[in-house]
């Protein structure tokens, strides 16, 4: 019988419930006192990955989750991905080079995927931080793979475990329904599932876990990371005008008029 | 009727699923009147039926919008029946002055033409405070409700009466402050109300009591005087502290209508940890520590019972199925830890070392940790939900009390224990006509606080004859108070001998005929 290797990579970002702030320079966001959590659409890929794990035949399944950055902060949700039952992790080790664009992740991801021999990635469909929903769609054009974006249901032939059905909301009406053999990049949607909590027996006993570690220099040295893009400014949105409650029709009608919208 | 709809509409955009099951659920015409409840209490003869040259005087000073008269018995259902549905009122007519003047001359007529006055707020009470026993008038406070001041340095926020917890809350929060207040009914209780029945709270732990907070306030008098004492001082030492009087009071001689408080900055780091524990006692232990561990960050500590989550996950499944339980087991007892800061490192660092230790010598068993805003939210949401889940099989006694620490969950049991013994108590096979689902215990354990809620299919005589004066006297014998935070309100008036003493109670009278001496404000209740 196959096997499945799934890997989730997962990107740690600003908490999708608070309110971004430029800092003083202009040049990025406020991090310092500001809560950062996983992003929660890579949340959901690792649900749905631990889904997998404990549905399918025993000892079919393997998950892997994998993080990108400079500082090691990921290694908090990495530790959470294993609470919650991952089986192993990875940090990968960007050091001093500047944040990186989804074509340099993308690139790095396939070196990954490719040594270690993954035949499914389940990530978010986007990170809520730059909101670009790059990563999954170049991932599996440089692998030369199938890609099920924005799904919804995600289900794997039991009896070979080689296709996969995914189901994904459309701005039509319909569910589209998609079904590839594996390998395959799978993105995921919000109503995939609902993430589990951690444990905390299960988080203690994780916590002293060391986590690999792989550095941009010393494993993946062949990789351009170098940028394409360049910001030119960052800005607050514009202020949106606060509403007014009006009395009576009469008053709506008035104000309506007045603002020439009738 | 407008500003029903409105009313609804903004509770549901702001808390849907809070609201959005009772308000299905409202079936008003099954509530019973408190007249019909209540027979032997009697109206007061002294007060006025009101008159067309009334209503003629109400409406020489109010506008449409600050007036209701109902056209239809059902019409003012809303600002007749209380919270739990167990009051029902009578009156016809509701006011909603938009300005403090009004109001004044409002409380002025009614007090020379001898018409009672029900004084209402967010209408959240939970001892039927807020609503009238027969036809008093409604004087709502939802049309007060602007912010009139804020001031960075200071923290002081000055607002009318009628403003809503949560708004003022989120208005604080875009300040880098917070109410030092918070309670599950923030999406429709009004600060006003939240004074004049000195609410406690989620947050009372950390921040102390409304009697601390607040620096000055306005007050209509029953005869229609302004007292205006908005004082913006944290140092006052002149004479009596008249505001105090007024906190707590349940608009029995006066109506608040504008608060001057003192707001805490916002803490930037919260972590919330919700924690299984397989006996009372443990509690106890895991709150001791965390009083010595988590110190100062610590901003709250509030247990549930097995039987309260049962209740929660039964009514939060029908409502939201997306709602899972945070742990994969049941346990007897569940404690929620919040811990709020200005560092987020040095919080988790003391949070962590702490949760390693009651883990580690087996007093936890189980538990989770938030790993996001929205976590904690729904963390918090199964600790908030569960009065409008104890009320979900139907009906719910409530009862509010401060206990000795050591003592708290034992009124839950003997009270478990006296409606099995009076076979009330339902079980699917030895008594299926049971009428009480069972008794549950929750509440905040840094103030010695529970909330025992005692659900039922309805309520009747004969569930409140078995729990009634028992209840009351079970807690003066273990030496605590009968009403915590909840106030007194209709249902603990002739309870209160249980808390207070003779003399207690002659000076509260005193006061309360100093204040109002024809008795027109918030009649039959209070003292």
């Amino acid at each position: 019988m196959n096997k499945l290797k799934v890997l989730v990579p997962v990107k740690r970002v600003l908490d999708y419930q608070l309110k971004p702030v430029l800092n003083s320079a202009k040049s990025g966001i406020e991090t310092t006192g500001f809560k950062f959590s996983i992003n929660p659409f890579d949340d959901i890929a690792i649900e749905e990955a631990l889904n997998l794990q404990s549905s399918l035949p025993k000892g079919s399944v393997t998950t892997h989750a994998v993080s990108i950055d400079s500082n090691g902060h990921c290694r908090d949700i990495l530790k959470n991905c294993l609470a919650k039952g991952i089986q192993d992790v990875t940090w990968i080790n960007t050091q001093d080079t500047p944040a990186l664009e989804p074509l340099a992740i993308a690139k790095i991801l396939k070196q990954f995927v490719t040594e270690g021999d993954y035949n499914m990635v389940l990530l978010g469909k986007q990170a809520i931080d730059d909101d670009s929903n790059h990563t999954g769609q170049m991932l599996a054009g440089l692998l030369n793979w199938p890609q099920l974006t924005n799904a919804s249901k995600v289900e794997v032939s039991k009896e070979k475990l080689d296709m996969v059905t995914v189901t994904s909301e459309t701005d039509q009406a319909a569910d589209q329904v998609l079904n590839a053999p594996l390998p395959c990049v799978i993105t995921a949607d919000l109503r995939l599932n609902t993430p589990r909590y951690v444990s905390l027996p299960k988080l203690m006993k994780v916590k002293r876990k060391p986590i690999k570690e792989l550095t941009l220099n010393k494993n993946f040295p062949d990789i351009d990371v170098s940028q394409r893009l360049n910001i030119v400014s960052l800005n607050e949105p514009e202020l949106k005008k606060p509403g007014i409650v009006v009395g009576s029709v009469d008053e709506l009608i008035t104000k309506l008029k007045e603002s020439k919208l009738i | 009727m407008i500003n029903l709809i409105s009313q609804v509409k903004l509770c549901v955009i702001k808390n849907p699923i809070l609201v959005s099951k009772s308000f299905q659920r409202l079936c008003y015409s099954t509530i019973k009147l408190t007249s019909d409840n209540y027979p032997q209490v009697k109206r007061n003869t002294q007060f006025k039926k009101l008159t067309s040259d009334d209503l003629e005087y109400f409406q020489s000073i109010l506008s449409p919008q600050e007036l209701i008269v109902a056209k239809d018995r059902d019409d003012l259902n809303f600002y007749n029946t209380d919270w739990t549905h167990k009051y029902k009122g009578q009156s016809n007519i509701v006011i909603k002055p938009k300005s403090v003047e009004k109001i004044s001359l409002i409380m002025n007529y009614c007090n020379k033409e001898r018409i009672a006055v029900v004084p209402q707020g967010g209408n959240t009470d939970l001892v039927g405070g807020s609503v009238p026993i027969f036809d008093e008038l409604i004087l709502s406070l939802s049309n007060l409700n602007k912010i009139r001041s804020f001031d960075e340095l200071t923290g002081i926020l000055k607002c009318d009466a009628g403003a809503i917890l949560e708004e003022v809350d989120n208005y604080l929060k875009d300040n880098g402050h917070l109410f030092p207040l918070d309670l599950g009914a923030k999406g429709s209780c009004q600060i006003g109300g939240c004074v004049a029945t000195n609410a406690g709270g989620q947050r009372l732990i950390r921040y102390g009591s409304l009697h601390g907070n607040v620096l000055g306030l306005e007050v209509v008098l029953p005869d229609g005087t302004i007292m205006d004492s908005m004082h913006s001082l944290r140092k006052d030492n002149t004479g009596y502290d008249l505001k105090q009087l007024f906190i707590g009071s349940e608009g029995t001689i006066g109506i608040i209508t504008g608060i001057s408080i003192l707001t805490p900055t916002n803490p930037k780091a919260t972590n919330v940890s919700f924690l299984a524990v397989n006996d009372f006692k443990d509690i106890e232990t895991v709150f001791k520590k965390a009083k010595s561990d988590l110190n100062e960050i610590m901003s709250a500590f509030e247990f549930m019972d097995m039987k309260s989550m049962k209740l929660t996950k039964k009514h939060l499944g029908e409502v939201d199925g997306t709602m899972s339980f945070p742990l994969e087991n049941d346990y007897p007892f569940y404690i929620l830890i919040e811990t709020s800061g200005s560092n987020k490192d040095h919080d988790d660092a003391k949070l962590e070392k702490f949760l390693e230790d009651v883990m580690g010598d087996g007093t936890v068993v189980d538990g989770t940790m938030a790993q996001d805003v929205s976590e904690i939210e729904h963390l918090w949401k199964w600790r908030e939900m569960i009065p409008e889940s104890c009320q979900s099989e139907g009906a719910v006694y409530k009862y509010d009390v401060s206990l000795p620490l050591s003592q708290l969950y034992s009124l839950v049991e003997l009270t478990n224990a006296k409606v099995k013994k009076d076979g009330l108590l339902y079980d699917a096979e030895t008594n299926p006509e049971g009428q009480v689902i069972g008794a549950v215990g929750y509440g905040h354990i840094g103030d010695g606080n529970l909330h025992l809620n005692v659900a039922t299919k309805e309520y009747n005589k004969t569930i409140e004859k078995c729990l009634e004066p028992y209840v009351y006297e079970a807690v003066s014998d273990l030496k605590g108070s009968i009403s915590a935070e909840h106030g007194i309100g209709f249902q603990k008036k002739k309870y209160l001998h249980y808390s207070k003493s003779p003399v207690e109670i002659k000076l509260m009278k005193d006061i309360k005929n100093h204040f109002d001496p024809h008795g027109v404000l918030n009649p039959y209740k209070y003292v």
